[in-house]
């Protein structure tokens, strides 16, 4: 017997974590697949899988383009990082999702860890 | 087919352009989505390269049935030890590219895993060539 799964969106990560989308939140229609953490670009451009979520602290331009090369299913920008009106009108032209996280990195991963692993 | 960029140095929010155009015409192209990740990868790292080190850069793609080769010419400082440059880690960008997450010493290990061949040459003074070959 197949048992259907309800496929998991951003949109409902976002309500149950307490997250806030910056971008179209109409568009946070993807499933995400496991996340990654780093701040560093080259090692997300390395090693992140598509789909994954990105967790970082950096927020200027470049994440818009790593996140859209790799086909990330979203950048979740940690700590109350202040993210400008240029890099997420540049992240909606790309069709990239960004998420702020008021909490700090360890917290935030904490979270998503244990939601996308229940 | 060929196409041509123009990337400037120092002009980070720039940066992915070239990248990005490429990987349109690919997908339009029906390569592989695999493939065509693995030459975002090489072409992002080659274009950050010019971004954080050179003055200014060409980039010029060919586009044939079974491959694409992408050559970048630079003007900057060029590379003094291209084997040193080449080790995971290894990185001379300045505190403010650090500080962006970038020259953490990934960009041309990144660029040598994802291509099946990668030539790299350069005159210190004048500047770097990169040449890269990815079979579809």
């Amino acid at each position: 017997m197949l048992i259907k799964m309800e496929t998991l969106t951003l949109k409902q990560l976002v309500d149950d974590l307490g997250f806030v989308a910056l971008t179209d939140e109409t568009r946070l229609n993807r499933t995400p697949e496991s996340a990654y953490v780093s701040d560093l670009l080259s090692d997300v451009m390395g090693k992140a899988k598509e789909n994954m979520i990105w967790v970082t602290s950096q927020a200027h331009k470049n994440i818009v383009a790593v996140a859209s090369l790799k086909e990330l299913s979203a950048i979740v920008v940690v700590n109350e990082r202040k993210v400008s009106q240029d890099v997420i009108e540049q992240a909606e032209k790309e069709n990239v999702n960004i998420i702020a996280s008021e909490r700090a990195a360890f917290e935030t991963v904490g979270l998503l860890f244990d939601y996308l692993n229940s | 087919m060929e196409m041509q960029f123009h990337i400037e140095g120092g002009d980070f929010s720039g940066a992915g352009t070239a990248s990005s155009e490429v990987k349109k015409v690919l997908k339009q192209l029906n390569i592989s989505p695999m493939i065509i990740r693995r030459i975002a990868v090489a072409l992002y790292e080659a274009e950050v390269n010019v971004v954080a080190h050179a003055f200014s850069g060409e980039m010029t793609v060919n586009i044939e049935s079974d491959k694409i080769q992408i050559c970048i010419v630079d003007e900057g400082p060029g590379i003094e030890d291209i084997e040193q440059a080449m080790q995971e880690g290894f990185s001379t960008a300045s505190d403010k590219v650090r500080e962006m997450g970038f020259g953490a010493g990934m960009g041309l290990p990144n660029i040598k895993r994802n291509t099946d061949e990668m030539k790299l040459s350069s005159i210190p003074g004048k500047g770097t060539t990169i040449e890269i070959i990815v079979k579809f």
